[in-house]
């Protein structure tokens, strides 16, 4: 019941989604009346669950290297805050993106928790709100001018066009609400993930673990507000905020629909990287602003004098204005809710600096003069400052230590051991869950103290060592409680 | 389903295109028979043209009703139905000239029968210019504009024709009723012509409005 309670505001969040940026998709096809509202809601709301739950997992991970909000009660009020600064943004009449505001929110939960805000990542993030606006107005324009050509090199009767121009709308609507359920669903369900409440269910050969089940409620609460709000949007959409012709609908909408997908698909991601080229990062993005931004190349490729400087400068202001806002209303609100509500937010993380640990980094090459360091530390800013102090700069070896300094204790039991084996069945050969069973009844205090028994084992059985995923596969059943 | 409406209404619209452009060269014909007293072979053609009206109105009405009903091409719609109903006009026209022939019968002098057909040959080709400008339309829009300066011609030498009837007849010594009754059909043959251009400036119109 109060698991329900804390995801809520996940689902209402969903919800918005639904009813606002399905319209980013078929508002044009709706208003113009080229689709009907039933086709279109139906549509969007398969695809957008199909996108979620199949790939919405790339986008999640991003949100999580930012923030890992470890408590439930934390990750309801970050996407509270987020839904509020969503629906107040809105009254104000200020373009606001749902991506924005979660990125706000989870800074504002590292803030309050003492976690560290990966700098990395959040510029990996901004630098990705200015390549995708910008990607989707190059699509745009140089699928308008393909268009054009293609409608002077074929001769295609206007009754014919009209029908090609609504079976393209609704497939590439198809395209797009697949798109945004994968990029999107981070924004509704990705704060949750790292907490998922719900453990991996294996249904015959396919594992649906509590990551995908998550996603599946999300995409659900989406799909609602497809059905119940989403129809005034479409029409507001579709007859005055852009009125664009079928053809140019057709192309804003597929614009939209690649810049979220590039910036969703994990399988795309490690192809680009396997054959050597750069890989978009995954990343939720505003579909509103992406549609802006594929409208603006359609008028650039009309005319160079169709930039509007106005609508741009607005968008920028929002990318500032929105993460700040819901940043400060994270804030106040986990303080609310924890001293007020009496409820926890975050789980302090510990870090270790003793021989154990030290012993340990020395064999990475790493060595702290423990009179630097207090014995532990229960605040990421904290450790890091003291690091920082110590002159440890390099961010890989920052990382390195923070990985090997983790206090986070567990018991391995024989109950965990037989549902690990059948939640990761064709994952891991026969010799490797034995080494699994040999850990039966064993405690350990550092994640990489599990990695090493791990090893040792192998050792012994002479057989070869774990792959860096099938630890991945270990740590996330033993430490998350489920397979993704 | 879909598909299937839409290859319906490409004939039906293609089929209605041919009926305008008939009905104006037996609109050609019959004057041409009553200008040589062919009276059965005049009547045949008022007949034909009064069945070619008939069914243009049966194929327009079934076209508004299914583009309507099926909300199809809902951002040309409106100039659509507007094009099919200015060209209703010109097959309205054909017919009501041969009409005015079969109940007025004017007493046309021998020495303008090649002026009328003349004028109404003229008339028929600024009708048939537009047709073809409409079929264009709707496959070809960047290629209407080959076909409107034709149309805008043979309105222009329309006109210049009946001004120089109008003229010939009225400096005749022919007496003043008859003058005004030749005068009368002269502006109906001529304003055939008209109603071809003013479809040509909508073609013009919609032309501009179908890019993407």
């Amino acid at each position: 019941m109060i698991t329900i309670l804390y995801l809520s505001s996940g689902l209402f969040l969903g919800w918005s989604l639904g009813a606002n940026d399905a319209a980013n998709i078929f508002g044009t096809a709706v208003g113009t009346k080229m689709v009907r509202f039933r086709t279109a809601a139906l549509i969007a709301s398969i695809f957008l669950i199909l996108g979620a739950v199949i790939s919405g997992r790339g986008a999640s991970v991003t949100l999580t290297q930012l923030g890992s909000v470890n408590k439930i009660a934390g990750a309801f009020i970050v996407v509270l805050a987020t839904a509020f600064t969503v629906y107040w943004m809105t009254r104000l009449q200020l373009p606001i993106s749902t991506s924005q505001a979660i990125v706000g929110s989870i800074i504002g939960w590292n803030l309050f928790s003492g976690m560290l805000t990966n700098l990395q990542v959040l510029s990996k993030i901004i630098s990705s709100w200015i390549l995708s606006l910008l990607l989707a107005g190059i699509f745009a324009f140089l699928i308008y001018k393909l268009l054009l050509r293609f409608n002077i090199l074929v001769r295609i009767h206007l009754y014919r066009l009209d029908a090609y121009t609504r079976f393209g709308l609704l497939l590439i609507g198809a395209f797009g609400a697949y798109s945004l359920g994968a990029n999107n669903i981070a924004n509704v369900m990705g704060v949750f993930v790292p907490i998922s409440p719900f453990h991996s269910i294996r249904l015959g050969p396919l594992l649906f673990n509590g990551v995908r089940q998550l996603f599946l409620l999300g995409g659900l609460a989406i799909a609602v507000g497809v059905y119940t709000y989403s129809y005034r949007v479409m029409i507001t959409v579709g007859q005055s905020i852009f009125k664009l012709t079928p053809q140019a609908a057709l192309i804003v909408v597929f614009a939209e629909s690649l810049v979220l997908f590039l910036f969703a698909s994990q399988r795309l991601h490690d192809f680009l990287l396997s054959i050597g080229l750069p890989a978009f990062p995954l990343v939720p993005v505003s579909s509103s602003q992406l549609v802006i931004g594929a409208v603006i190349g359609i008028g650039l490729a009309r005319s160079a004098r169709n930039i509007k400087y106005r609508l741009v400068g607005k968008i920028i202001a929002g990318w500032i204005v929105t993460p700040v806002f819901s940043a400060l209303f994270c804030l106040l609100a986990l303080f609310v809710w924890q001293n007020v509500f009496n409820q926890e937010v975050f789980q302090k993380r510990r870090f270790d600096v003793n021989n154990t640990v030290n012993n340990r980094l020395a064999k990475e090459g790493i060595f702290l003069n423990s009179s630097d360091f207090e014995e532990s530390y229960d605040s990421e800013i904290h450790f890091f400052n003291a690091l920082h102090n110590a002159s440890f700069m390099n961010a890989d070896t920052v990382q390195t230590i923070f990985h090997f300094a983790n206090y986070d204790p567990i018991d391995i039991t024989s109950r965990q051991i037989s549902q690990f084996e059948n939640l990761a069945k064709g994952r891991l050969n026969q010799s490797e869950f034995d080494v699994i069973e040999s850990l039966s009844g064993k405690s350990f205090t550092y994640i990489w103290e599990l990695e090493d028994a791990i090893r040792a084992e192998c050792r012994r059985m002479k057989i070869q060592d774990f792959t860096a995923d099938q630890l991945k596969i270990v740590n996330q059943y033993f430490y998350h409680k489920g397979i993704r | 389903m879909l598909f299937k409406e839409v290859k319906y209404l490409e004939k039906e619209t293609d089929n209605y295109m041919d009926i305008v452009s008939e009905s104006v060269l037996i609109y050609t014909e019959g004057v041409e028979r009553y200008l040589k007293h062919q009276d059965e072979e005049f009547n045949n053609s008022l007949e034909r043209v009064n069945v070619l009206e008939n069914r243009a109105d049966q194929l327009r009405r079934d076209i508004e009703n299914r583009l309507y009903t099926e909300t199809l091409i809902p951002e040309s719609r409106g100039d659509m139905l507007g094009l099919l109903e200015n060209m209703d006009k010109l097959v309205n026209g054909s017919k009501h000239v041969l009409k005015e022939f079969s109940i007025e019968t004017p007493f046309i002098p021998e020495e303008y029968h090649d002026d009328f057909l003349e004028l109404a040959r003229m008339s028929a080709s600024c009708v048939e210019e537009v047709v073809q400008s409409a079929r264009r339309f709707l496959c070809d829009p960047l290629t209407v504009k080959n076909n409107l300066h034709k149309v805008y011609h043979y309105e222009e030498e329309s006109d210049h024709i009946a001004d120089k009837i109008k003229r010939k007849v009225f400096s005749s010594n022919l007496e003043l009723a008859q003058k005004n009754h030749i005068r009368h059909f002269i502006i109906k043959m001529d304003s055939l012509a008209d109603k071809a251009e003013d479809v040509a400036d909508r073609l013009a119109i919609y032309t501009i409005k179908r890019s993407i």
